[in-house]
């Protein structure tokens, strides 16, 4: 007997009810695997918040030593900034660059190409179902962290409501950037220094290091042309700074543009990527 | 018992040491066939280099002072911590990884049944001779800060550094080998040993501006300051001799526990599937 496959053409409604489908699926997936390892989750995000924790020292710091603020931002916005920047940074964390490369070297990736899905479909639902758990998780965290320091934090409610849109557009933008430069790992095996020096230009240019305002003039008009203060700025100022509606909006715009951005690039990276691919293993 | 003999052990000292510079010899030069590391490692300490002095500068953009400390000082601290880093990740971090690792793959057995003392091999099998960079880079960083400070360093200073540097360096060893010993009971130790990444880098400022709580745990819970700070402290001659001698105290009592922490955890030890 022969099985005649079932490649019949979806219609296009059924190809967007499918899609949809994959993305709960993965989620909830993601979601169940992650929660068997929260101890190790705690693990990992108490490794990361030795990082903020710092900056917000040193900064609270000065300001106390210059009679409570520096450059108008107290203590208390310090506080705040650094505890809303662990969930931002949480919700940055994506399939990376390095795993790119391991994905590529350890021949997984034939197998992900035999699937009638892009790989970036998997990705991004995976780690978005991951960060269902991840939040759940932090709560606890940011309320110890609260305690600890004291933030100073009056959201209106349209600010907490772009806050909640924005650190979802923060996550797709990274994933889109950070998923391009993986594409270099088809042509180099040496990709980690490129992903250093794009980590170190994060890191100077996001507002992960400080708020920008507290940058060179120079430095914050550079970070002006480039992606990284969408990621990293803007979701947490949006909750803890007072921007206005038109910023408000202004910003997700923004957000929307380069994840579109990054998608192109991303695209034309994979189509010559994947010429160049010869599968290992897998 | 060999150690309560003196003769022996002397014999067991000096034994110790060449077996250790011969482990030493042997990964340095496996480690020299891999030349790209080095550039890829030169790069590396570059980028933590520049944003060190990045922050550093940042910060003294907007005061003049942090808790005291002015910014050649502070480059000092920035200096001692990398150099601090890369003693680290050359020596001490790639034995506990490799411990960490040989208890899940059941092969630490091979070293346990050697007739060397088991802790003396676990600890100087393994060398990362690239990270040196860090070291050399750390050392140029101190070296510059110092000569910007005024009043420069005396001999007294200098010898109070060294000594100080040495038993941080010991400390952070025997932190560093509770948690290797830990992966007796917890085959995860891992995460723990992730996490010091992290915390390794509160070093960056003089412990001083850390609250009460966190001062306290990356002192003796972590022994950042003891390794970091306090050598700074000497540098910059502001050291007062009880801290040292709470570092002597500190690495004495610490060691003495690491050493008894080693062999209760080999004790409870059954192996594993080697």
């Amino acid at each position: 007997m022969t099985v005649v496959p079932q490649a019949a053409t979806l219609p296009q409604a059924g190809r967007i009810r499918s899609t949809a489908d994959f993305y709960l699926t993965t989620m909830r997936l993601a979601v169940q695997e992650q929660f068997q390892y929260r101890t190790a989750n705690y693990f990992f995000m108490f490794g990361m918040v030795a990082e903020p924790v710092i900056y917000l020292v040193v900064w609270t710091t000065i300001a106390d030593q210059q009679g409570g603020s520096v450059q108008g931002f107290t203590a208390g916005y310090f506080a705040a900034y650094y505890i809303v920047w662990t969930l931002v940074r949480n919700m940055n964390i994506v399939f990376g660059a390095p795993y790119w490369e391991q994905r590529i070297r350890e021949g997984d990736l034939a197998g992900a190409l035999v699937r009638p899905l892009h790989p970036l479909h998997y990705d991004i639902a995976y780690f978005a179902g991951w960060k269902v758990v991840v939040i759940a998780l932090w709560i606890p965290l940011a309320i110890g962290l609260a305690l600890v320091f004291d933030p100073t934090l009056d959201p209106r409610p349209l600010e907490i409501a772009v806050f909640a849109v924005a650190i979802w557009g923060a996550y797709l933008l990274r994933t889109m950037f950070q998923s391009t430069l993986g594409m270099l790992c088809f042509w180099t095996t040496r990709g980690a220094a490129i992903f250093d020096l794009w980590m170190t230009l994060e890191l100077l240019l996001s507002g992960r290091l400080v708020p920008l305002p507290l940058m060179p003039d120079w430095v914050q008009t550079i970070s002006w042309f480039l992606p990284f203060q969408w990621a990293f700025y803007f979701p947490i100022e949006s909750l803890v700074g007072d921007l206005s509606d038109a910023e408000l909006a202004r910003g997700l715009a923004f957000q929307l543009l380069w994840i579109l951005i990054g998608l192109s690039l991303f695209k034309v990276a994979w189509r010559s990527a994947i010429r160049h691919f010869s599968a290992v293993g897998g | 018992m060999a150690l309560c003999d003196p003769a022996l052990l002397g014999g067991g000292w000096v034994n110790a040491l060449r077996l250790s510079w011969l482990y030493l010899r042997v990964g340095v030069m496996n480690e020299l066939q891999y030349r790209v590391n080095f550039v890829v490692q030169i790069f590396q300490s570059a980028i933590t280099l520049l944003v060190g002095l990045a922050v550093l500068a940042l910060v003294y953009s907007h005061t003049d002072e942090l808790n005291g400390w002015t910014q050649p000082e502070l480059l000092c601290v920035l200096g001692i911590q990398i150099l601090m880093g890369g003693v680290i990740r050359t020596y001490i971090q790639p034995n506990m990884t490799r411990v960490m690792e040989e208890v899940r793959l059941g092969t630490l057995d091979y070293a346990l049944t050697k007739p060397e003392d088991a802790q003396l091999l676990a600890s100087v099998r393994e060398v990362r001779i690239w990270q040196v960079v860090d070291v050399i880079s750390g050392a140029v960083v101190l070296g510059f800060g110092l000569s910007r400070i005024e009043s420069g360093l005396s001999a007294v200073d200098a010898a109070a550094f060294a000594i100080a540097l040495l038993f941080g360096a010991v400390m952070i060893y025997c932190f560093w080998l509770v948690i290797a010993t830990g992966a007796f009971w917890v085959v995860n130790m891992w995460t723990a040993a992730e996490l010091f990444d992290g915390v390794f880098q509160t070093g960056r400022w003089p412990v001083g501006i850390y609250p009460g709580w966190l001062r306290v745990s990356v002192t003796f819970l972590v022994p950042i300051a003891f390794a970091v700070t306090v050598p700074a402290e000497a540098a910059t001659s502001r050291l007062e001799w009880q801290t040292l001698l709470l570092a002597a105290g500190f690495a004495v009592v610490l060691l003495a526990f690491t050493r008894w922490f080693w062999r209760f955890g080999l004790r409870n030890y059954t192996g594993a599937s080697a």
